[in-house]
């Protein structure tokens, strides 16, 4: 057998408290797409930024091509040839496509830019992946699946043989993953390593040709796609067997309610120009609604438009069938309504302060300024939220950014489930956390509705849509097209009426 | 021998203050102010020296209590106002206004000093929520919001003085910059009171909370239902009110309101106070207590100076160094960059508590990060 392209042995990598990684090995042939699978804390990120050098080693060795590497920094890894593409794009948006990928290695010519050679230089980087852009064009001007290309191209402009891909399709819609698998194929092809992680275990069967599973920082084993059952995969990672896994799955929400018929928000004719048409909907205590509908659909801006963030220019909300008007959050928090955003980063944590703080955020807002929580009691709150959820921090005085994505979240439903609310709106809940977290927040889900919450779920993934919800609306194009309730609901069901209302549209 | 054994407990005294701080922020501050003050114990003569003359003390410590309280009252307000991300660009005008406004309604309307203080006051309290309004009402960013406040207002207080500087005698006016209470400068009680007054403002209400919120994630606390807008208002319009004690300070001090030159390039020590107290200009976390303990230092290098007869117009470039060298070693990728070369010092240090190596020499991280 040849020389594999990239050899980790016995790597180890430890934080103060935490061993992240603890004897890894990982072996990447060239021309192989490697998936590495694991929940959030298996040590993934980790091990790519001790490949890149971001973070130093503590144990183990690294191979390219037989030669020993230990790059120091993540521009030697480059020099190298190993590139990474991380989860958030990481290229500026006022800058021109073609500046985007040559930056900081920009050609030049006793110290000025030559701008004929950055030209030609991108248009090879994106012919390399059949992408034909205009390269003065202003980066943010294109999407995110586009971006993202551009990213992958600026990453294959320095001659790479390895290309590291974290988590690169989770802001993108299905026919643009899609996309991007193609041209990873076309890369593989060309003689390209590439490491591919996601918490998508879809596109990791639709891709890779090998699977590596990371638990705790250990490595569980190296397996061949093919030959890996899904809900095997599932059980590795999580380290629970198979029949637990299967349990988890089936698991349905059941139809039994405790449902009154006297809905507790209702919107009627809600809208906003340019922003989404007017739409009628109902959310009764009980009960799960689904929003179903593709990226840029029009979810989040109904979600932002109940909760008060933007103000609506027609149409009413009545709540317990009363008439009233959100100018901003606090107006719909005082109406125990309760949302966790779909951008955490943005709009979620408050990174820098201790997880006891950012829990009992909301809380103390609506109780004011001056009815301060004492100290005692918002320990007391924290640690109770900690134990229920089951939020894995080293203690309530860890700041919030030192905490996986999953267990962000987990604080920030403690956030709001510390205010009591009645309605609470999730926006993509799910995005970016392991299948672990994801299970124990779908349960969560379905208890908070046995207690009489309502409960608005918006989701990209119809499964977990299917799953939560007993009744489903449909958004497309900014516009609702379908409301389907119990029985009707199936991935099928949503995705035809998505269909079918793009059929129509020519004609309305 | 009263000196020495005075100086031998103020250092006890100092000593324990600096060992109960151990791996806190404001360990840094109060530690270079320490440095400082022993620098000035075996080299400048006389620094050191207290005497108590017609039941008041003086000496050098004293002055920089009593000059230093107009940086710290600034910094009472501008530590907030950073914490949200802002900045208060026209703290040294607003001092100016309440300069002039007090000492005109003194002089020129003859009315009693309390009024001339409460108006001077309120006027500022005033020249703050402009600024609020302007930051949370409007959107402007702070740095130009309170600029224009910052160059209007010197006009403004002239128009107030006619042009003039305005002298006066009335012994309310001159108490508050010379008076002292319990044989110490008044202007320590002023601060004190204010720094307490503060301390349960921030800490015995959710304000402080919210404040950090706001100023580490704005979206997100908005998200979370914290009246944001409210807490940035809040805040400039506090500076206002601590802008307009130091003017009284200020003016007081010289017994005359001079609008040209009361509270010039203050907002910039005041900043500085905050940024060497361990609040970052970025907002967020702040340390309240740091910022008047910063204040206190630069006073500190500004009488050091003084006292060493270094001339008035080189004296800012050894300041820029010293407040250069403070700043480094609260930044965790300088300590860390540089931790070999402190290795023996930290051999020294290790044994005072195990908290603190960790804290001192290694950028603090608990847990993987994972996206």
């Amino acid at each position: 057998m040849a020389t594999p392209l990239l050899e980790v042995t016995a790597l180890s990598k430890g934080f103060p408290g935490v061993k992240a990684l603890d004897a890894v090995d990982l072996t990447v042939q060239a021309g192989e797409i490697h998936a590495l699978m694991g929940e959030n804390g298996a040590g993934k990120s980790t091990l790519i930024k001790v490949l890149t050098g971001v973070f130093p080693r503590d144990a183990g060795e690294t191979r390219l091509e037989g030669k020993i590497i230990a790059p120091k920094s993540p521009r030697e890894a480059e020099a190298l040839g190993i590139s990474t593409v991380y989860q958030e794009v990481n290229l500026v948006p006022h800058l021109s496509v073609a500046e985007n990928i040559c930056l900081g290695r920009q050609p030049t010519w006793f110290g000025a830019i030559r701008w004929g050679a950055i030209a030609r230089r991108a248009r090879a980087a994106l012919a390399r992946l059949d992408l034909s852009l205009e390269l003065k064009r202003q980066l943010s001007s294109y999407s995110i699946a586009i971006q993202q290309m551009v990213a992958i191209a600026r990453a294959l402009d320095i001659s790479a043989k390895l290309l590291i891909l974290d988590e690169p399709t989770s802001s993108l819609d299905k026919s643009e993953v899609e996309e991007l698998f193609k041209k990873l194929r076309k890369l593989r092809e060309g003689g390209l390593g590439i490491i591919f992680i996601t918490h998508f275990l879809e596109q990791v069967y639709d891709i890779s040709d090998l699977i590596t599973v990371l638990r705790n920082g250990r490595r569980v084993g190296c397996f061949a796609t093919r030959e890996l059952p899904r809900i095997k995969l599932v059980s590795h990672m999580i380290g629970k067997d198979v029949r637990e896994v299967e349990a988890l799955e089936r698991k349905r929400a059941s139809a039994a309610t405790i449902r009154s018929d006297q809905p507790m928000l209702e919107a009627k004719g809600l809208g906003r120009k340019g922003f989404i048409h007017p739409l009628d909907l109902e959310i009764r205590p009980g009960e799960v609604l689904g929003l179903a509908g593709l990226l840029g659909s029009g979810r989040t801006e109904t979600a932002r438009l109940l909760f008060g963030v933007d103000r609506p220019d027609q149409g009413t909300i009545l709540m317990n069938g009363r008439t009233v008007k959100f100018n901003s959050p606090r107006a719909a928090i005082r109406y125990r309504i309760a949302l966790t955003p779909e951008d955490r980063k943005v709009a979620g944590i408050i990174p820098n302060l201790t997880v006891r703080e950012n829990v009992v955020l909301a809380l103390q807002a609506s109780r004011g300024t001056w009815r301060r929580l004492t100290v005692s009691d918002q320990e007391k709150l924290a640690d109770r939220f900690i134990k229920s959820l089951d939020i894995k921090t080293p203690n309530r005085e860890q700041m919030l950014r030192n905490l996986s994505g999953g267990n962000q979240q987990k604080v920030l439903l403690a956030r709001w489930l510390a205010t009591e609310p009645k309605l609470f709106i999730l926006d993509e809940p799910t995005r970016g956390i392991d299948v672990g977290a994801k299970a124990e927040i779908e349960k969560l889900i379905q208890s908070l509705r046995q207690e009489g919450l309502a409960v608005l779920f918006i989701s990209s993934e119809l499964e977990e849509i299917v799953r939560q919800s007993q009744r489903v609306v449909i958004l497309r194009d900014r516009r609702k097209v379908g409301e389907l309730t119990e029985a009707e609901i199936s991935e099928e069901a949503i995705m035809q009426s998505i269909a079918t209302a793009e059929m129509e549209r020519p004609a309305a | 021998m009263i000196n020495w054994l005075s100086d031998l407990i103020f250092w006890i005294f100092f000593g324990a203050i600096l060992f109960t701080l151990r791996g806190q922020r404001i360990f840094w501050t109060v530690g270079a102010l320490a440095l400082l003050l022993l620098f000035n114990q075996f080299f400048t003569p006389g620094f050191f020296h207290i005497q108590l003359l017609d039941g008041h003390f003086y000496g050098s410590r004293i002055d920089v209590l009593n000059q230093g309280a107009k940086v710290m009252l600034l910094s009472l307000g501008m530590v907030l106002v950073i914490a949200t991300g802002g900045v208060d660009l026209s703290v040294g005008a607003v001092m100016a206004i309440s300069a002039a406004v007090s000492s005109r309604l003194l002089v020129t309307e003859h009315q009693p000093a309390g009024i001339a203080i409460a108006a001077a006051l309120a006027i500022c309290v005033l020249a703050g929520a402009w600024n609020g309004l302007l930051v949370a009402g409007f959107g402007i960013q702070p740095i130009i919001a309170t600029l224009v406040l910052m160059v209007a207002g010197r006009g403004v207080a002239q128009l107030i003085t006619e042009g003039q500087i305005i002298n006066f005698l009335d012994p309310t006016m001159v108490y508050l910059g010379n008076g002292h209470l319990f044989a110490l400068p008044f202007t320590l009680t002023l601060v004190l009171v204010m720094l307490v007054l503060t301390l349960f403002l921030i800490r015995r209400t959710a304000l402080g909370l919210f404040i950090e919120s706001v100023g580490d994630n704005y979206e997100a606390s908005r998200y979370s239902g914290v009246n944001a807008l409210q807490v940035k208002f809040l805040v400039y319009t506090f500076s206002g009110l601590c802008a307009g004690l130091a003017g009284l300070v200020a003016c007081s001090n010289i017994k005359s309101a001079d609008a040209n030159n009361i509270g010039l390039y203050l907002e910039l020590d005041a900043i500085l106070a905050v940024v060497v107290g361990g609040t970052s200009l970025q907002g967020g976390r702040f340390y309240l207590v740091g910022a008047v303990v910063g204040a206190l230092f630069i006073q500190t290098l500004t009488t050091t100076l003084y006292a060493r007869n270094v001339s008035s117009d080189v004296s800012p470039v050894p300041k820029a160094l010293v407040i250069i060298a403070v700043c480094l070693f609260q930044s965790d990728v300088f300590r860390a960059r540089t931790s070999r070369l402190f290795r023996p010092l930290t051999r020294i240090l290790k044994p005072l508590s195990s908290r603190l190596p960790g804290k001192l020499f290694t950028t603090p991280r608990h847990d993987a990060p994972e996206p």
